[in-house]
């Protein structure tokens, strides 16, 4: 009780249904082309219009071309769905940044640089990763397709309250080790389900040092631990980064927001359902060697042996090793790498440049190496341009591509080809996730340039 | 689709893997329809498991099997992780199932499966090793869920165990009723709400 989680849903809290669900009020929601069509279908099929169309905001991401955006798109699938987003949120009112507008890119990254998603907000969308907003100090988490038609419909959602959960990281991360590093960390700690039914609060000095980039992969990742959602109560660090942001407020109305914001933390007696404290100074560099974001390992250790594993664990175990084609007990350093996907919703903002960047420092990429530089929207992808840093990557060898979700679920012509090995910035590793048949490390934005630069797992500690 | 739900008995497609994602359930490439026609994603359910990259049958696959078949699927724990995509729902729905049984669910597909009137019962994971090795030993025996009772049944042992459910969504599952017929009804309650409470 008294958790910062607790202060927000209660003030969301329209009614609590007997014997059911709470049916709780949405401040945003966010639709992007995979996940809305048949929610607007619905809505044309009841005959209503959407309840409160300012508070909805629309853009294509996940088809995307990440090149000649200014073309059609080929696939006529995929043109469909985009067109189909513009034709809707015209249709029911609402704000769309469609392609090459200069407020596209992956909703994820859009949302808090534009100041749309705010502390004290609830922000849903048809998206797992809606989590990342929860780096505002807001209560945002992923919904359904129906979920989505029910926002759309009332400005509500029927949700049963989830538990609570407060991970603390006490200490100071390493140089060389980042926030993708730390969340890799807590899955594999925690598994992919260690806390599903939860709403994580991330809390301690680690992750309050953290930058709102750092912060935002973290809460990113909440939904690869299974969690609703995930979140950092604001501080003036988050105040800092809103500040003038085009949809934040303004002048009073800003003094009165961060006045509001600053009462915005769980109380000393707060009780949560569930607490965990992990220690900074534990945590290297990360890398995923399975088929779930949970199956991670420092870069210096070795995979399981299958004894350690539980016995009812040992089939999906021993199904993912065959898929990634690794063996028990294997090293991966020094292994070949393939490809390298720099962006997504995890790790596609200016901070993860500038991180890959110092590792490529004077370095050129690798011969073998096929490397995807994507911005996680065009705000990224114009203050590249500004500090000269898509010349630096040329230079070396690296071509900055257009914005999108890209390699991340290659929706568009961005696969990964079968079989091969792509070391991600990505949040999944899913079988075929980044294409049929491919396969996948996840890593954070060092250790991705230092295999695109190296053409094996590298170390970055070691450049 | 909307549909009223009862007392289902039927036989069982075990998929005895753990943390099966929606990625496996429905691949992205899939994802790409502007309607929901359950019959395209219910024939994609499972697709890079149900064919070989080559495009042929994957006869070692559980849906390629006619041993097994039925309206519910008994899967390994942590059953839909990953993706929010409700596609997932609608290719378990289209494909015929109507009861999903794990020891686990994630959020996210629970609530998809649930919207589209798709029953994910949770059992112990005992109950659902049980039912695992009684499918294995005779892959034509049957399961009972019933939703008024709460209970799914393994008919070749007799055991039965209580699942959880709310007594809303029972309600409406029972009458084929979604939640948005109840919030339309609730606007004023919202409007109110928006009053006072913003």
């Amino acid at each position: 009780m008294n958790t910062l989680f607790d202060k927000i849903w209660d003030a969301h809290v329209v009614q609590n249904v007997t014997d059911g669900p709470t049916q709780l009020y949405i401040d945003r929601l966010y639709c992007h082309e995979v996940t809305s069509p048949q929610a607007f279908e619905g809505l044309r099929r009841r005959g209503i219009k959407c309840f409160r169309p300012e508070k909805i905001f629309c853009m294509p991401d996940h088809n995307t071309p990440t090149h000649d955006q200014d073309k059609p798109i080929e696939d006529p699938v995929s043109l469909e769905q985009v067109d189909t987003l513009e034709k809707n949120a015209k249709e029911f009112g609402i704000e769309h940044f469609g392609m090459l507008h200069p407020k596209n890119g992956i909703i994820h990254v859009v949302g808090p640089e534009r100041g749309l998603s705010l502390p004290g907000m609830t922000i849903v969308c048809g998206d797992s990763h809606t989590s990342t907003h929860g780096a505002m100090g807001a209560v945002a988490f992923g919904i359904g397709t129906s979920e989505v038609e029910m926002v759309m419909a009332s400005q509500c959602i029927l949700q049963q309250k989830p538990k609570s959960m407060r991970i603390n990281i006490e200490g100071k991360l390493a140089k060389g080790v980042t926030a993708k590093d730390m969340a890799l960390y807590l899955m594999s700690k925690l598994t992919t389900s260690g806390a599903t039914g939860y709403f994580v609060e991330y809390a301690g000095e680690a992750v309050r040092d953290l930058s709102m980039e750092g912060r935002l992969t973290l809460c990113n990742l909440s939904i690869e631990m299974g969690a609703r959602g995930g979140f950092i109560a604001p501080d003036e660090k988050t105040f800092e980064y809103l500040k003038d942001r085009e949809y934040a407020p303004k002048g009073e109305e800003w003094d009165k927001a961060v006045e509001y914001w600053k009462t915005l933390k769980s109380g000393d007696d707060a009780v949560f359902d569930k607490e965990l404290t992990f220690h900074a100074e534990d945590i290297e560099p990360m890398v995923t060697y399975g088929t779930n974001p949970g199956m991670g390992m420092g870069i210096t250790d070795s995979i399981p042996e299958v004894d350690t594993i539980p016995e009812e664990g040992r089939e999906s175990f021993e199904k993912s090793l065959e898929y990634m084609g690794f063996e028990p007990g294997q090293k991966l350093l020094d292994t070949p790498v393939d490809y390298v996907f720099l962006g997504a919703c995890t790790n596609g903002r200016i901070e993860d440049f500038y991180a890959f960047a110092s590792i490529v420092n004077g370095r050129k990429k690798h011969p073998d190496v096929t490397a995807w530089l994507v911005p996680g929207s065009w705000m990224v992808y114009d203050e590249l341009k500004r500090e000269g840093l898509d010349k630096f990557f040329e230079r070396a060898g690296f071509e900055i591509r257009q914005p999108g979700c890209s390699a991340c679920l290659a929706m568009n012509d961005d696969k990964i080809p079968a079989g091969k090995l792509a070391v991600s910035t990505s949040n999944r590793n899913f079988e075929g996730r980044q294409g049929p048949g491919a396969r996948t490390i996840l890593a954070s934005p060092l250790t991705a340039a230092a295999a695109a630069v190296t053409g094996k797992i590298t170390d970055p500690r070691t450049l | 689709m909307k549909q009223k739900f009862d007392i289902i008995r039927s036989r069982c497609v075990p998929l005895p893997l753990e943390n099966v994602d929606t990625d496996q359930i429905i691949p992205a490439r899939f994802l790409k329809a502007t309607t929901r026609e359950e019959s395209f994603f219910g024939e994609n359910l499972f697709r890079d498991w149900r064919f070989n990259p080559d495009g042929s049958v994957n006869k070692d696959f559980v849906l390629n099997d006619p041993t097994y078949s039925g309206e519910i699927l008994v899967a390994g724990k942590n059953f839909g992780s990953g993706s929010s995509r409700e596609h997932a729902a609608w290719a378990i729905a289209g494909y015929g199932f109507r009861v999903v049984i794990s020891s686990f669910f994630a959020d996210i597909h629970k609530n998809n499966e649930l919207n589209n009137f798709v029953l994910p019962a949770v059992v112990s994971e005992d109950f659902l090793a049980e039912l695992f090795k009684s499918i294995k030993e005779n892959p034509a025996m049957e399961v009972e869920v019933n939703l008024p009772e709460q209970t799914v049944t393994n008919c070749a042992t007799g055991r039965s165990e209580k699942f959880e459910i709310n007594g809303y969504k029972k309600y409406c599952l029972m009458n084929a009723l979604d939640d948005i017929d109840f919030l339309l009804e609730n606007q004023g309650k919202t409007e109110a709400f928006e009053k006072d409470g913003l």
